[in-house]
């Protein structure tokens, strides 16, 4: 127990760089295992939740895009999401970072998106923008007539018709899919440090480390396990937020016309 | 030369992935509507563990797993008067005969195993996501129809065979194709099982020559071969969902759905 905690200090925060530097070598605990491969959820959060906010942002404007009646504004927003749907996110990684490494030659402003903390987080923050702009434009184009008739009968134009209406009932429409969307997310995650970045100092994510021990102990009956429940307590930490925030857009329909949470994944991207 | 072969891998690993992971999505689903509980149970669970937990970490688990399965099987059917334990600390030791693929076989054989073993666990994920949709399918499948054929006298296993099973790939197929589209873009991670595959041979031929020198012969070419990769993978993509979209208008032509309403009303 004394022994654990002492690890617990040691490598709670070696995913960041702080603590021990040198990892565990040989006669690995179990309380080693779970306190790296936890340590290194760090990363699989942080990357989780920036790209989940960002890329809220964006796929809501994408998917006004794609719902333009002009051109110009809607053959953009339609290849981006092509682009990013179409192809494998461990490509785009791969891609991203070798694009990444020619700019920084040429210009050595970008050096940061190098490494993973941004370079990654900008990939994750396009592709989960361009999934997330589809399930809002599916979500745009099911809106109820009645609620855009209602709207323009109380005279409501632009700004304010698309606060008050389109919205929130796009929000609500699309909340499901969308939270299926941010367990898949942080699924995604675990691909960062297998693809071209770097784990700079063995800072790694929870993949990582898990990898990391079944290489060295050649036996993943218990690495993986671990790593498999802490995604699970994650992705029923996920639901409850978001199932939160799901109540609260339905709040004022009655009780069986509203949309439930499924949790259907749509595996991997 | 390598990096034309690697393509080849791939669609051979499609080729094989797609029926096998077909085959053990059927047997998934099918247990997970047994009335045998034991059966109804794995069935259930396989379907279930799959979906929570990172794919990439399924792929990682399962090659080493598998591995260590197939040759602890062989160990104890091999060498049945070996007395150290197999698991010596941090070491995996089984007797030299029983070693997948035995040490003085050539080169090819080493390979073809790598890629059976990525096979294997690219079907058996797979298979897990692909009894999901089946399963959903066989519920899709209107009772009434089901309940007709015990009205015939038919039993269980003829129902089955009958009537379910024809007429629940109608309602299956949105969710393969889906489901085909992801297998496609699961590709690359065989490079994560160590086979020689078309992110193996970017990376390499990408690569400068001689990392030693700073004048290399050709500069850092990895971007473009990525850049070749993407497109590849987005053209697979739309000609896949072209052929796709092809094989549903054919097959939900003329059936009571909401599709094949929609073509009837555009071809009055």
């Amino acid at each position: 127990m004394e022994d654990c905690i002492q690890t617990i200090m040691d490598y709670g925060l070696r995913s960041q760089g702080v603590g021990e530097r040198l990892l565990p070598r040989t006669d690995f605990t179990l309380c080693q295992q779970f306190t790296l491969i936890g340590s290194g959820m760090i990363w699989n959060i942080y990357f989780g939740i920036c790209a989940l906010i960002a890329g809220f942002f964006l796929a809501t404007t994408l998917a006004l895009g794609k719902t333009a009646r002009s051109a110009w504004l809607r053959k953009p927003a339609e290849w981006f999401i092509f682009l990013f749907r179409g192809s494998p996110l461990f490509i785009q990684f791969f891609f991203a970072y070798f694009l990444f490494l020619s700019l920084k030659s040429v210009i050595p402003f970008f050096s940061p998106l190098t490494s993973a903390w941004l370079g990654a987080l900008v990939v994750l923050f396009f592709n989960t923008s361009a999934y997330t702009a589809e399930i809002f434009y599916g979500a745009l184009q099911s809106i109820p007539k009645g609620d855009t008739e209602a709207a323009d009968a109380y005279g409501l134009q632009g700004w304010s018709r698309f606060r008050r209406v389109i919205w929130p009932t796009m929000l609500r429409l699309a909340w499901p899919a969308y939270t299926n969307e941010a367990i898949f997310l942080f699924h995604a995650t675990t691909l960062v440090f297998f693809s071209g970045f770097p784990a700079k100092q063995q800072k790694g994510d929870a993949l990582y480390y898990a990898s990391y021990f079944a290489d060295k102990t050649f036996n993943p009956f218990v690495p993986y396990p671990i790593l498999a429940m802490y995604f699970i307590i994650l992705t029923l930490i996920v639901i409850s937020i978001f199932g939160a925030v799901n109540a609260r857009l339905n709040r004022h329909l009655p009780q069986e016309r509203r949309a439930k949470i499924k949790f259907r994944p749509q595996i991997i991207r | 030369m390598g990096l034309y072969w690697s393509f080849g891998t791939v669609l051979l690993l499609l080729a094989i992935t797609a029926p096998v992971a077909l085959a053990f999505g059927f047997g998934g689903a099918s247990a997970a509507r047994s009335n045998i509980a034991p059966l109804r149970w794995f069935g259930k669970s396989y379907i279930a563990i799959v979906r929570g937990i990172p794919d990439i970490a399924f792929f990682l688990f399962f090659v080493i797993a598998l591995d260590q399965g197939l040759e602890y099987l062989r160990h104890k059917w091999k060498c049945p008067d070996w007395t150290d334990s197999i698991r010596q600390g941090n070491d995996f030791v089984v007797c030299t005969a029983a070693k997948l693929p035995l040490g003085n076989s050539p080169q090819w054989i080493h390979e073809t195993y790598g890629f059976m073993l990525a096979v294997l666990t690219f079907s058996i994920v797979f298979g897990a996501f692909a009894a999901n949709v089946l399963f959903g399918a066989m519920r899709a499948v209107p009772h009434g129809q089901l309940e007709t054929a015990e009205a015939y006298g038919m039993t269980r296993r003829q129902t089955f065979w009958r009537v379910l099973v024809p007429q629940m790939w109608v309602f299956a197929l949105p969710g393969l194709s889906n489901l085909w589209m992801v297998l496609i873009k699961a590709t690359p991670l065989l490079f994560l099982l160590g086979v020689e595959d078309i992110v193996y041979w970017s990376r390499e031929l990408g690569g400068t020559k001689t990392p030693r020198f700073t004048d290399y012969p050709h500069a850092d070419w990895r971007m473009w071969y990525f850049f070749f990769l993407l497109v590849f993978y987005l053209c697979f993509t739309k000609v896949s969902e072209l052929v796709l979209d092809r094989i549903m208008a054919r097959l939900t032509h003329g059936q009571a759905t909401a599709g094949g309403e929609a073509q009837r009303k555009a071809a009055a």
